[in-house]
């Protein structure tokens, strides 16, 4: 009666082993989906972060380097406390703290790690590390920040942080990736393709809870990382600190270059901060509250303010007319202040005189035979071709362009052209009488300190300057330093023409800058005075010295102090004999610059 | 005991071979779900799974020559008193059980603790076979098939007790036996209509489309015969109870514990939560459909080796199977399993008592059962449901249980030639 039953159940029993091995089939076989899904699963791709390149200054020092710095790790479903006093007393933090820690990490993930403690030094670690053992779910993360020895530079060092949305997208080499640190100001910007080296990559598998089950396939697939390159600058170290010290609690810039070679010494921007609070955890709250400071203490003044030359720029117009042939040595006018506003000196004076006295009207008639040369009977139309001239012989110092120091945001300051009035004034519609303030370095022009500087170098040069910069050797190999700060400039006036200018400005310190006079080493310089419509003048000072074997130029920016002749002429002068004979002796000015009382 | 009772020369060796095969193939599944590259123990490491799985196989071996060289009556004449004893044990079992997630399934001592639930699928096919026996029995009757399903659900109940929904559903893997042995076709054709209509209900999200479907069918059936006015009230009464029912399910379903719930809701949209409820399908296809053709090689797997697969070693250990020997791996172990269910059919077919017969396919049952929903639940076509994988997951309730229930069969069919001719 049952006798196709037996049958119908044997057929029940293929036709189950056909489904399972049918389904089987269509997921193990033929759709490829799940190794992929399995590879997201168990192997992660770690990358390998290199060790970011070294900087040292032109000494050997060290600038910055890499800390190791240690993260207390908590996985809270693996983590037993077991005798909470003893855990306490071993990793020194409060009950409270072990909470709140334990409750967010919970909060965030029970399975994934979150920090318990934040940059444990190196010593606690060490003095953790063989607890470590007793405590499931606890482990150690090691991570490397930016440190400096000394807390200086920070401007012309930059700081790294995490790239953002607008530069990954702008990475066609497409080498970075969420999350990764790039340099963001100073050199870590501009020379960051030397010292971020290679990353690496490594397969490792994990399991459910990430942790680590060792190397995928052996390492099969993994590449190793490659070290940034160490790169020397160009700064000395013992001037920048010295440097920083004056200027402390005060606004300003110095630049300090070496004529010969275009290297920078030392470049503040006043106020500064500790470069060391911009790494780490702490690098979003220090950013903050440094961005919105008042006195933008991010700001890189050296190379990002602008002010007018003022008197110093008459050293160029000297220069300029030496060369043109407009003015000699012997070439006399009279302080004419009914021109332009002089201060009271012997007149009428040879050019040795007008820049020994600073002589206003001097420049001012000066300038007018350097733009009217009728080249046009049109007086409008001489002026322009004029001025256009003049304007060219001008941007050779350097002046009205960036420089292309080895910083990134440089800005180039202004040497107006004829359009710039016209657009002004309208074409046809100006003349000398509305330009002669550049005579005398005011008007529409603007300078940065580090182009000042760089007139500093040229003066000691004798005619010629190298772009300042602040890389002096990559990997130890100074030819590897880009070409362009290995290139001489001239600026197309003969040398022969400084020695009259240099005599001059040596002799000016003992008209204008007493202060700044150092017994036995002779330095040629020249005030000047940025006017600030805001408040009180700017005091600005440039010089070079030794005059005879220029070491060292300089120039000086304080904002707000005045005159050139105190604050920037002071605070020059003890850099320069801090650079040379490498100590100060006479502790009264230091002490003058160091209270920063400059206006009375 | 008697010499004669022991018939070496008539074991059914191929049934034998097969079991050790799936067993030593278990174990070696079950060390490469605890294998760690990083820190490798020993096959035999008593610490680990891998090692006190294997006591527990010699303990098999030692049952299984305990039950060849015990009387062929044995199991016969005490199989009401195991079921009687397997019963009491599961009525006591929540109060000297231990509690685990909620669940009270295993009594014992110290350290040795076994399921009653997993052993009593074995008494309850023994008292079934002993009370079918009976040349007068038959399922076709009503009387003796209040009996048939008296004794079946008896377990049941007291096993949803515990509760432990998927053991109870194995006991309903008996229906094939009294397939067998003549339960008319009418019910499984209502059981299967019934188990249809409830499927559709849960999966199909609209119970819209579901009532105009019946409404339609319905409609059909009146069209197509006698239009008498009883026959029109008769189908239009079905249809409303379908669709009565169809929306009772779903109230049912929102009434269910969460973990049932969600377990029926992901097998119709594993995707629905695959980090939370639909994890373990969704790992566990992973792992299996990662596996390919030829596997990963044996413990290179890393899906069931790193944990992303819950209960690997255990209900999920078709897992390990699968990602480290891939479809060939799947195909001999599927392979396996059907030999040894037809080859039971074969050796049911020609016992000489309704006894044995009717044992022999309570095994068949509850070994196809197992096999079939273990495996079907590790690729999403079954919701998950925790039944071991007969003699390959870890377990020693699993283990004995399985061993056991087959080796009587195996001792019956060797002595079968003793026995006299009670076919009915």
């Amino acid at each position: 009666m049952n006798d196709q039953r037996p049958v119908a159940i044997v057929i029940f029993i293929f036709l189950v082993g056909v489904v399972l091995l049918t389904k089987l089939f269509l997921i193990q076989v033929v759709d490829d989906s799940f190794m992929k899904k399995a590879e997201r699963n168990a192997i992660q791709r770690v990358v390998d972060h290199p060790y970011r390149g070294l900087v040292y200054d032109r000494n050997g020092k060290l600038l910055v380097y890499n800390n190791p710095i240690f993260d207390l790790m908590l996985v809270p479903k693996e983590f037993e406390v077991g005798d909470t006093t003893r855990f306490l007393d071993i990793f020194g933090i409060t009950k409270e703290e072990l909470i709140e820690a334990y409750t967010a990490a919970r909060k965030y993930s029970p399975v994934k790690p979150s920090p318990l403690i934040k940059q444990i030094s190196t010593t606690d670690f060490a003095r953790i590390q063989d607890y470590l053992i007793d405590y499931p779910g606890l482990f150690i993360m090691t991570r490397s920040v930016r440190s400096y020895p000394l807390p200086i530079a920070a401007h012309a060092l930059g700081y790294i942080g995490e790239i953002n949305a607008r530069q990954l997208e702008s990475d066609s080499s497409n080498y970075y990736r969420q999350g990764d640190y790039v340099g963001l100001s100073g050199m870590e910007r501009f020379y960051e393709n030397q010292l971020r080296g290679q990353k690496g990559v490594k397969y490792k598998m994990v399991n459910v809870r990430g942790v680590d089950k060792g190397p995928f396939k052996d390492g099969e697939y993994d590449t190793a990382s490659v070290a940034g390159t160490n790169i020397t600058s160009t700064i000395d170290m013992e001037l920048q600190r010295y440097g920083e010290m004056l200027l402390n609690g005060k606004k300003g810039s110095v630049v300090a270059i070496e004529p010969k070679t275009g290297e920078i010494l030392a470049m503040i921007s006043a106020p500064f901060y500790d470069p060391n609070d911009l790494t780490g955890a702490d690098f979003s709250n220090t950013y903050r509250s440094l961005n919105s400071d008042e006195s933008k203490p991010l700001f890189n003044r050296p190379i990002m303010a602008t002010y007018p030359p003022g008197s110093i720029f008459k050293v160029v117009q000297s220069l300029i007319g030496l060369q043109e042939g407009i003015l000699t040595p012997e070439t006399t006018f009279a302080c004419n202040k009914s021109l332009v506003a002089c201060h009271n000196h012997p007149s009428p004076v040879n050019l040795f005189g007008a820049i020994r006295n600073s002589c206003n009207p001097y420049y001012h008639q000066a300038f007018r035979q350097i733009i009217n040369q009728e080249k046009s009977s049109n007086t409008y139309k001489d002026t322009e071709i004029g001025l256009n001239a003049w304007r060219e012989k001008v941007l050779k110092f350097g002046l009205g362009g960036r420089l292309g120091v080895d910083m990134p945001n440089e800005k180039g300051g202004d040497v107006p052209s004829s359009k710039y009035y016209d657009r002004f004034y309208g074409e046809g519609r100006w003349k000398y009488s509305t330009i002669y303030s550049l005579s005398i370095g005011q008007g529409e022009m603007l300078v940065t300190p580090l182009q000042m500087a760089n007139l500093a170098a040229i003066f000691a040069n004798k005619g010629y300057y190298y772009t300042p910069h602040l890389v002096k050797a990559i990997n130890g190999d100074p030819n590897q330093i880009p070409e362009k700060y290995q290139i001489k400039n001239e600026v197309g006036v003969d040398s022969y023409h400084f020695d009259m200018i240099q005599d001059a400005m040596a002799q000016a310190l003992y008209g204008t800058a007493t202060r700044a006079i150092i017994k036995d080493i002779e330095i040629a310089g020249k005030t000047g005075t940025a006017q600030n419509p805001h408040g009180e003048d700017h005091s600005v000072f440039v010089a070079f010295a030794p005059k005879s074997d220029p070491k060292i130029a300089i120039a000086v920016y304080v904002e707000n102090a005045g005159w050139g002749g105190r604050a920037a002429a002071s605070t020059a002068s003890l850099m320069i004999e801090k650079y040379i004979r490498k100590e100060i002796t006479r502790p009264e000015l230091e002490q003058y610059v160091l209270a920063g009382n400059f206006i009375y | 005991m008697r010499e004669s009772d022991i018939h070496i020369d008539r074991v059914d060796w191929l049934v034998v071979a097969i079991y050790f095969a799936l067993v030593i193939f278990g174990w070696f599944n079950i060390y490469a779900a605890v294998y760690d590259s990083q820190a490798p123990q020993s096959m035999f490491d008593m610490s680990i799974n891998s090692g006190q799985q294997l006591v527990r196989i010699g303990i098999s071996v030692v049952l299984i020559v305990l039950i060849m060289v015990a009387d062929y009556r044995f199991f016969e004449n005490l199989s009401l008193f195991i079921y009687i004893f397997f019963i009491a044990l599961l009525v006591v079992t929540p109060f000297i059980g231990k509690e685990v997630n909620g669940q009270v399934l295993t009594v014992g001592v110290g350290s040795f603790r076994i399921q009653p639930g997993e052993f009593a699928k074995l008494a309850t096919a023994l008292a079934l076979a002993k009370v079918m026996e009976r040349p007068t029995f038959d399922l076709t009757k009503t009387k003796n098939q209040l009996i048939a399903f008296g004794v079946l659900l008896l377990p049941v109940a007291l096993i949803l007790l515990q509760p432990d929904t998927g053991t109870a559903m194995v006991y309903f893997s008996l229906l094939v036996m009294f397939y067998r042995e003549g339960l008319p076709q009418r019910y499984y054709i209502l059981g299967f209509g019934f188990i249809a209509l409830t499927l559709l209900s849960l999966g199909i999200e609209n119970n819209l489309y579901l009532v105009a479907a019946i409404a339609i069918i319905i409609l059909i059936l009146i069209l197509m015969g006698k239009k008498t006015w009883q026959r029109i009230v008769v189908f239009s009464l079905i249809g409303l109870g379908m669709i009565a029912y169809s929306y009772s399910i779903d109230f049912v379903v929102s009434k269910l514990p969460d973990h049932q719930q969600n377990r029926v809701m992901v097998l119709f949209n594993p995707n629905l939560d695959p980090l939370g409820v639909g994890w373990n399908v969704t790992q566990s296809k992973i792992a299996i459909g990662s596996g390919g053709l030829l596997g990963k090689g044996y413990l290179e797997g890393t899906q069931t080796k790193f944990d992303f697969v819950p209960e690997q070693h255990t209900d999920f250990i078709f897992c390990t199977l699968g990602e480290e020997f891939g479809w060939i791996g799947s195909l001999i172990v599927i392979g396996l399993f059907v030999t040894l269910l037809v080859r039971l059919v074969i050796m049911a077919e020609r016992q000489k008592t309704r006894f044995s017969r009717i044992y022999g396919y309570g095994v068949i049952s509850i070994l196809l059962f197992h096999f079939m929903i273990n495996i079907a639940m590790t690729i999403g076509l079954f919701p998950v449901v925790g039944i071991p994988l007969p003699f390959f997951s870890y377990g020693g309730s699993s283990l004995w249980s399985f061993t056991i229930l087959l080796f009587i069969f195996v001792k019956m069919d060797s002595s079968r030639a003793m026995q006299l001719g009670r076919l009915g």
